[in-house]
């Protein structure tokens, strides 16, 4: 009996074995399991080749990444404006094109009804919040410099994005097209101040009828490179 | 060229590009530099050291079209690279003047043994081969807008691993949803590569308050799909999908949902 579910064993182990081989190393667990070739013993003239390698690639420091935070004046339609502060992550594909998430939050005023009518509210105050994230991509339409007095050169772009995102307002999630320009001021090679104008478009039905309301932002940031 | 005055650490980054000694610069500029000054900077030894080969490199003063070139490194002389940014390197020549040099002019210059220098470069091989990937797609889930994000390993140039976040945004409910997915490409190395895709997961799901019995609820999801990953530039693709959803409700009849969706991602 036993013996008979080795035989059992074994077979499914060769068919599976013979199968990983077929797919072309479906799971690819050989190159990394496959020992290297041991031809080589330990030969002393390998040796310098490999350690020369390593001397003659030090890494070379990338800095792709765009970090910083933001702080301005975001308008929400028919609820007055507010500050707004939040942050911002971008990675430099080419010297044109960047992809960019940022987040956001801030807190909606009264409504003019809401003012006139006296005690009336649409809205309770924790759904005030606004709260939303974006995902975009953005390109530098106009790479530049600016001069300072005569000896101070600053890199500039004036860059415009946009992309989609989501905005928690008024107790429900809504999705959110934005767009804008923005322009980035190089006080080093790593670290650069940003000037944004973006408009947040989305539907809201809270006064009625449907409508796609316009929520204009503008802020001043600080970014670094890493 | 001076060194500023704060430190005398020669990594310190540029903040001027010509004669500094005007004046004081701006208050910002210098808390700026005492901020940076004290951060820990890489040693000057640690910078890559290469010599010119082609009969000049031209140093310009930005990383990106159309910034002019403001000065040559001659030939036989020796650059630090300090940085890299997209294909651009930010280098010292030895009388200490930095500027961007394109990568073609990069790859003219020469190791101290005298070898070429050869910088990495994603191109359609890597495309094929990348380990990792990620990406954001947008798109329609069954009327609804679906904003996605993915990670994914590859197990080998054919079979890859991907795990999914999404938020769903619709007229009468909003959503999460999250899967794992098993992708099979017949063949990657193809620029435009069709992948079909196969996955489980759960979605949950909030009706608007607006909406009576409103009652949010968790569901397991099962999905196939197609679709195709192109590759765009460097290491940038584009990928364009449809998936044919089933959500196992607790209700007699399950759902069916469709999803149309494209987007972009990278491979590293």
């Amino acid at each position: 009996m036993e013996s008979r579910f080795r035989v059992l064993f074994l077979i499914v182990a060769m068919i599976g074995l013979s199968g990983c081989a077929a797919t072309k190393n479906l799971f690819g667990f050989d190159n990394e399991s496959a020992p290297p070739p041991s031809a080589e013993g330990p030969g002393q003239v390998i040796d310098p080749e490999v350690e020369r390698r390593e001397i003659k690639e030090p890494a070379i420091d990338r800095e792709d990444f765009e970090i910083g935070a933001f702080a301005g004046i975001m308008s929400i339609e028919d609820f007055g404006s507010d500050i707004v502060y939040g942050a911002r992550l971008a990675y430099h594909i080419t010297d044109g094109f960047f992809v960019e998430g940022t987040v956001g939050r801030t807190e909606a005023g009264l409504t003019s009804f809401e003012v006139l009518s006296g005690g009336a509210r649409l809205i309770t105050d924790s759904q005030r919040t606004l709260t939303y994230y974006n995902l975009n991509l953005g390109y530098n339409i106009l790479p530049g410099e600016v001069f300072i007095g005569e000896g101070r050169a600053y890199n500039t772009n004036l860059y415009l994005i946009a992309g989609l995102g989501s905005t928690r307002f008024a107790g429900d999630d809504r999705f959110t097209v934005n767009f804008g320009a923005g322009y980035r001021f190089l006080l080093t090679d790593s670290v650069a101040l940003h000037l944004d104008f973006r408009d947040h478009l989305f539907d809201i039905d809270l006064l009625g009828e449907e409508k796609t309301v316009h929520n204009l932002e503008g802020h001043l940031g600080f970014t670094v490179f890493f | 060229m001076s060194e500023p005055s704060i430190t005398t650490i020669p990594s310190t980054p540029r903040l001027t590009r010509s004669s500094p000694s005007r004046f004081g610069g701006l208050v910002a500029v210098v808390v700026l530099q005492i901020l940076l000054a004290a951060s820990p900077l890489q040693a000057a030894d640690k910078y890559r050291s290469v010599a010119v080969a082609d009969p000049y490199l031209e140093l310009h003063t930005g990383p990106g079209r159309g910034y002019p070139i403001f000065h040559v490194v001659d030939r036989g002389e020796s650059v630090e690279i300090i940085m890299q940014r997209t294909d651009w390197f930010l280098v010292r020549a030895d009388d200490a003047k930095e500027g961007w040099v394109k990568r073609e002019q990069m790859e003219q210059t020469l190791q101290p043994d005298g070898e070429r220098v050869s910088f990495e470069r994603a191109n359609l091989q890597d495309f094929t081969n990348a380990k990792w990937e990620t990406g954001i797609l947008a798109g329609d889930f069954g009327g609804a807008n679906i904003i996605s994000l993915y990670g994914g390993y590859s197990l080998n140039p054919f079979v890859s691993l991907e795990v999914w976040g999404s938020q769903i945004l619709g007229n009468f409910s909003n959503g999460w949803m999250g899967s794992v997915n098993v992708v099979h490409e017949a063949w990657p190395d193809w620029r435009i590569s069709p992948f079909f895709t196969l996955g489980a997961g759960v979605i949950r799901t909030e009706p608007k308050s607006t909406i009576i019995q409103a009652e949010d609820r968790t569901d397991q999801i099962g999905h196939v799909g197609a679709g195709f990953r192109i590759y765009a530039t460097r290491r940038f693709l584009l990928r364009a999908e449809y998936k044919s959803y089933v959500v196992f409700t607790s209700r007699d009849e399950n759902e069916e949902v469709e999803e149309w969706k494209v987007g972009f991602a990278f491979f590293f």
